[in-house]
């Protein structure tokens, strides 16, 4: 794998003269933001956006995606960091400006989709590697010897005869004054030393001390606090309002109406917030005021038995299920949930006339620049993004109407201060972005055999992309591993109904198939049952010519002891999904109390993810999504009554906690493919393992989420 | 004015003497370490020790703790990190690390009362604590290795 590869945005490479001697060289785009970058670079190698060789040895490695707990602030140095040969001890890691030469990827720059290292894979090795040669390059002249019979080893140059050694720092002026190379050589991947190690996070000691920095943490002079409040119902806006009480108290500095409801600016987050108590709002709910789950449920349940838009046809489904030697049919459905990422929502805004600087652990620094900059009414690139830590992101801190931030900019414009805007937990909880909610139905055909030959299912739900403006008649976001599933089955038949309702609904960690996992796992369960064939083994057979989908599988099974006696009172149960272009299959072991609590003992999950770049970051991911599905399955519900959102915070919208954890263990299948998705494929296979394993332990099928034993029949 | 000791410092305060300890933690005395998760006493991300004891402050009201020790995440240790801290670095136990303040001190808590817990007792005490990211497991395996029950993290 030495073939040379072009570096990205090679057209715009250009070296350019710096004070203080050395030469920098950085991405020029016309009138954008070069100038930033080749200030920050003076006395030090920075041939690309993102690497920084200093004359001190440091390599500082420039990450454009939010660093949300999924591990990338390590897992792209340590790309970067293989093809430079660099010392990793000698590493640290910058969060990226919000300039253009970041802004890579949907259009933009975003964290999400599971695709940080998918996505920057080569362009960090090139990176990387790009540096490397500059510096070999520099050490070859300064020797006065051929480049290639220099070697490189944890940021030191050596000559062939192991005489004479630079490190990189002693090299980084010289080499700063050369060319860009055009195209450069990779690695191959049997020499990689950093990439496919267990590494621990850079920023770990920062998040053992408190000293990392969220947005709800940024302080700055003159600052103020502001908490605003929204519509309790779905969608209502402000008829009127009294704020003299909430002025009238001592912390208490302004009160202002601003598109989402009324804001409270006070000295500090606690006056602000009695501020918010003490005010005296007149809401107009608007059409929201009528939703209630019971109702939507009724109406989705309705919409199943009529047709929708075709997802999926294959075969003849219709007529392989007239003919088939048995028949299922089962109704799943599933709630709506929040994201609830640990970190309440957050921004501090500091809105001047001619830019503003936004602080935000946000996975959306482009969108969010446009929407302030239309709120400011300033240009995109006046706005200048500092992207925190982020306490969580779940797929809540991106979102295409930038709802936290707007809503911190609108607070904080003309207000000449930095302001920040804090939501609570109820804030967040309560009339903000969720899962949608969806009712599957389906029917399968199954021969004799007990081989299923027809595949019928229609689902309603919200449609998340419609909600951006990108409507269309099959959102694939909504029927993604339901449409097109992997498994061998001649005839199917998928539909969808998109209904449009005043609840805003968002990309919660692993989307579509946060439901269709559940679903399509739990009925190919009922299929297995019905025809009387082991699940594992009707898998197995039903993806014979799906080699990754089969590995995980088998891999899951063997290490969980698929068919091996249990202990008296637990069950096991298997499921398998592609997701994020990565492969998992978890088995789940569980018990049920007399009371109908489900306790999960033990989660066996095997993954392809390509090349595991940081292994142990990738079971780390693989826990955390294993965590984040058992919340969601054994407890997550956000339910509406008259458009009222009927949960809160933690107390009734309850997350997994440690008492409840099962043992997790992680198996990952070796791999030379580029790497894929980790951060969410792990979510949606876990559920219907569960789920699974209670049918195999009691005969009882649990077809709606959260899993209530005291509802099943 | 109210007199707080903080991290073994005496600070005086204009504050209601209702308000939350928490802010006045993290917007008095800049004290960030402590974390707003809920509010509500549910997750544990603002705890910190008064007189050596796990509170949760989010709804702890300063006139209470007048006169109390109290330690945050930044006071933990003199210098260095805690035996507790480093496994938590050797175990990688972070990720987005916004509940780990709560955890550390909720954790360190309990070993001081407890230096060899069971995990069952570990669960217990930690239950408290909500990790989003679910940590949990990692977690367990930090404060075991600090109690000594389990092997340095990495080497397996
Ligand atoms: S913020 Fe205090 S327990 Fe959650
Ligand atoms: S590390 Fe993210 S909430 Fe615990």
């Amino acid at each position: 794998m030495t073939a040379p590869r072009r570096l990205t945005r090679r057209g715009f490479l250009k070296r350019s003269a710096a004070a203080g001697g050395g030469l920098v060289i950085g991405f020029h785009i016309p009138g954008f933001g070069a100038e930033r970058l080749l200030a920050a670079t003076v006395d030090s190698l920075a041939p690309n956006a993102f690497v920084r060789v200093g004359v001190d040895d440091v390599i500082t490695i420039i990450v454009h995606k939010s660093e949300m707990g999924q591990g990338v602030f390590t897992s792209l140095p340590m790309i970067l960091a293989e093809e430079l040969d660099a010392d990793w001890s000698k590493v640290e890691v910058e969060a990226s400006p919000s300039t253009p030469e970041y802004a890579i990827g949907f259009g933009g720059q975003l964290t999400g989709g599971s695709t940080s290292v998918m996505t920057s894979w080569q362009l960090f090795r090139e990176a990387g590697a790009t540096a490397r040669a500059m510096l070999v390059d520099a050490a070859a002249r300064r020797w006065n010897v051929d480049a290639a019979d220099l070697r490189t080893e944890a940021g030191v140059v050596f000559d062939a005869a192991g005489d004479r050694r630079a490190t990189y720092g002693e090299l980084a002026e010289e080499a700063a004054t050369l060319d860009v190379p055009s195209s450069v050589p990779l690695k191959d991947p049997a020499d990689f030393r950093i990439v496919g190690t267990n590494v621990r996070r850079l920023e770990g000691p920062d998040k053992v001390t408190g000293a990392a920095e969220f947005s709800i943490d940024v302080r700055l002079p003159d600052m103020l606090t502001a908490v605003v409040a929204h519509s309790p119902v779905c969608g209502g806006t402000v008829r009127s309002f009294d704020g003299s009480a909430a002025e009238a108290l001592p912390g208490v500095v302004k009160v202002k109406q601003v598109p989402s409801g009324v804001a409270v600016i006070g000295r500090d987050f606690w006056s602000a917030r009695q501020g918010r108590d003490a005010l005296e709002i007149e809401w107009d709910d608007g059409e929201g005021a009528r939703l209630s789950s019971a109702g939507l449920r009724d109406e989705y349940l309705a919409m199943v038995e009529t047709p929708g838009a075709v997802a999926e046809d294959l075969g003849d489904a219709a007529a392989a299920l007239d003919g088939a030697a048995r028949t299922v049919e089962a109704i799943y459905e599933v709630p709506y949930l929040a994201h609830a990422p640990m970190e309440p929502l957050n921004a501090t805004v500091h809105a001047k006339a001619d830019g503003a600087d936004i602080w935000a652990g946000t996975q959306a620094q482009t969108l969010d620049q446009r929407a302030a900059a239309g709120i400011l009414g300033l240009r995109p690139e006046d706005i200048r993004i500092h992207t925190t830590m982020l306490g969580g992101g779940f797929g809540r801190r991106a979102n295409p109407t930038s709802d936290f931030v707007s809503d911190a900019v609108a607070v904080a414009k003309d207000e000449g201060v930095p302001v920040k805007t804090v939501w609570t937990r109820e804030d967040d909880i309560q009339c903000g972005y969720y899962r949608p909610m969806f009712v599957h139905k389906l029917a399968a055909g199954i021969d004799p055999s007990g081989m299923p030959i027809a595949w019928h299912q229609r689902l309603a739900g919200q449609s998340i992309m419609a909600g951006m403006g990108f409507g269309a008649p099959v959102d694939p976001s909504s029927v993604e591993g339901a449409a097109h599933m992997p498994y061998a089955i001649p005839n199917r038949h998928v539909e969808l109904h998109s209904p449009d309702k005043p609840v805003t609904v968002l990309w919660w960690r692993s989307v579509g198939h946060t439901h269709t996992g559940f679903v399509n796992e739990s009925f190919l369960d009922e299929v297995a049952h019905a025809g009387g064939r082991d699940p594992f083994e009707l898998r197995r057979a039903l993806l014979r010519d799906e080699p990754r989908h089969l590995a995980v599988l088998e891999l899951a099974a063997e290490k969980a002891g698929w068919g091996s006696p249990l202990p008296e009172g637990r069950g096991r149960g298997i499921a398998v999904r592609k997701s994020f272009e990565s492969y998992v299959a978890e088995v789940a072991e569980v018990s049920v109390e007399d009371d109908g609590t489900v306790r999960v003992h033990r989660v066996v999950c095997a993954v392809d993810c390509g090349v595991a770049v940081n292994p142990w970051n990738v079971e780390a991911q693989m826990e955390s999504a294993i965590v984040y599905g058992l919340s969601a399955a054994l407890h997550g519900e956000i339910t509406l009554e008259d458009g009222r959102v009927q949960q809160s915070n933690f107390d009734d919208y309850p997350v997994l906690r440690m008492d409840e954890m099962p043992a997790v263990e992680v198996h990952i299948v070796p791999s030379a493919e580029p790497p894929t998705g980790v951060g969410e494929p792990g979510v949606p296979p876990i559920a219907p393992a569960v789920t699974n394993a209670i049918f195999s332990l009691t005969g009882v099928r649990v077809r709606r989420l959260p899993i209530r034993m005291s509802e099943t029949e | 004015m109210i007199s707080l000791n903080v991290n073994g410092r005496t600070h005086e305060v204009d504050v209601d003497p209702s308000t939350p300890l928490l802010w006045v933690l993290r917007d008095h005395l800049g004290l960030t370490g402590t974390k707003f998760g809920c509010g509500i006493a549910q997750c544990g991300a603002c705890t910190v020790h008064v007189d050596g004891v796990a509170r949760r402050t989010c709804r702890l009201a300063v006139r209470g703790v007048e006169g109390a020790e109290i330690t945050t995440i930044e006071g933990l240790s003199e210098d260095g990190l805690t035996p507790l801290q480093e496994a938590w670095l050797d175990q990688d136990v972070v990720q987005c690390g916004y509940c780990q303040s709560g955890q550390i001190m909720a954790a360190s808590a309990l070993l001081a009362s407890n230096p060899e817990p069971s995990d069952e007792e570990i669960d217990q005490a930690m239950r408290r604590n909500i990790c989003r990211c679910g940590a949990y497991n990692r977690i367990r395996l930090a404060i075991r290795q600090a109690s000594g029950s389990a092997p340095r993290g990495g080497a397996r």
